[in-house]
């Protein structure tokens, strides 16, 4: 059990996909706009990790390795399009406000890395566990982002409005303010895991 | 007229790294000088109009007549990571020097999410042939303007002391923030050019 935690711990905290390994930040910058927004991009792509980890730690000895990419990123790119399929039935408004980037999970850098740095060298289970980890570390960091952008551009945090009705500088809901939030909030994890 | 402000939108207003987030990766990966970041953009902007046209045919030729859009995902990674493979073979054999300079940059390509992101949006927004093409072309010379402009920017910021936690990528995006907030700048011009052109 302990060993299955510190898997998790690490994709969380330590190997945070966004603050640390700085990767997949098309849709940390792109779905950010609200917290919203940014929860439902990570979740989304938590469920594509870990199934696609599963996937391929299971055919990691059946496939060749010359053609080793090429088959993840097939595998990768039918969950996407299930994924796809569900949301666009089950959740429309999501579908919506996620539009352009649902298709991207493709290409998002976090899970062909996983694949290839995790699923193809350890088994299933501790590969779910890393996509597990891995994921909830990103949705944490895209709904931290989410939210600080929506508090300051709409005054308001899932929708919840706790600013006055005037209040809003509209700069960070729009693109400046993704990379200025996510600029400062890298600097302060730099100095939080400087100082530890 | 209406390829002008397609161009134009997809160069300034809509700049694909600056307000629509796409390609992010090899913009703050390889924009520590100049000359790298240009090499990304001009291999970018070559595969980015290969792509576009190749994808577009086979949305229209092959997925379409056989009501196999729900594919569309998976046909189009495939073809971009193929393209990108072809585009290697063909370039090491007839152009060393191209090959030289674009090389490292090539394999990278695939997993640029503006390339398909571009292939998607050309179908999304209901382009015929010539419009797509024109505008992958003008969002890839959008992205090689960024890339430029960025790498202008940070080949200066490397010689300034900053403090640092914000050493690195923290400050990279703090300025790439406010490169974007300069092309904001440029918001309304479309609805302007339409107006000019007649097109509204």
């Amino acid at each position: 059990m302990n060993k299955y935690l510190k898997i998790f711990k690490n994709g969380v905290i330590d190997e945070n996909p966004t603050f640390v390994l700085l990767l997949g930040m098309c849709p940390t910058l792109g779905t950010t706009a609200s917290a919203f927004n940014g929860l439902s991009m990570g979740l989304a792509t938590t469920a594509v990790l870990i199934l696609s980890n599963l996937i391929i730690s299971l055919i990691k000895n059946l496939v060749p390795d010359k053609v080793r990419i090429p088959s993840y990123i097939v595998v990768i790119a039918s969950l996407v399009t299930i994924l796809q399929m569900v949301i666009k039935a089950y959740a429309p408004e999501v579908d919506k406000s996620l539009g352009l980037f649902i298709p991207l999970i493709v290409v998002n850098c976090i899970i062909l890395g996983r694949a290839e740095a995790y699923a193809a060298k350890n088994g299933p289970v501790e590969s779910i566990f890393d996509g597990i980890g891995i994921g909830i570390g990103f949705s944490l960091a895209l709904t931290l982002l989410g939210a600080v952008r929506e508090f300051l551009g709409a005054g308001a945090i899932f929708g919840v409005t706790l600013q006055g009705e005037n209040y809003g500088m509209l700069l960070f809901v729009l693109a400046p303010g993704a990379f200025l939030a996510l600029g400062y909030l890298i600097a302060i994890v730099n100095q939080l895991r400087s100082k530890k | 007229m209406e390829y002008i402000l397609i161009f134009i939108t997809a160069i300034f207003v809509n700049n694909i790294v600056l307000s629509q987030f796409l390609g992010i990766c090899p913009f703050l990966g390889v924009s520590k000088k100049v000359s790298t970041a240009s090499g990304m953009g001009l291999a970018v902007t070559f595969v980015l109009t290969l792509a576009t046209i190749v994808t577009y045919l086979i949305q229209k030729f092959v997925l379409d007549p056989n009501g196999l859009a729900y594919l569309q995902t998976i046909a189009f990674i495939l073809v971009i990571a193929a393209l990108v493979q072809m585009v290697e073979i063909i370039l090491k054999k007839v152009s060393p020097s191209l090959y030289q300079a674009l090389g490292v940059f090539l394999p990278l390509i695939t997993t640029n999410c503006c390339i398909l992101g571009v292939a998607i949006l050309v179908i999304q927004k209901d382009y015929n042939l010539l419009q797509g093409v024109v505008y992958a072309v003008s969002t890839a010379l959008g992205f090689y303007l960024a890339m430029v402009i960025f790498a202008g920017l940070r080949e200066q910021l490397s010689m300034t002391k900053v403090p640092k936690a914000m050493d690195g990528m923290p400050i990279a995006l703090v300025t790439a923030a406010l490169l974007s907030m300069a092309f904001m700048g440029f918001s309304g011009v479309d609805g302007g050019l339409k107006i000019l052109f007649g097109l509204d």
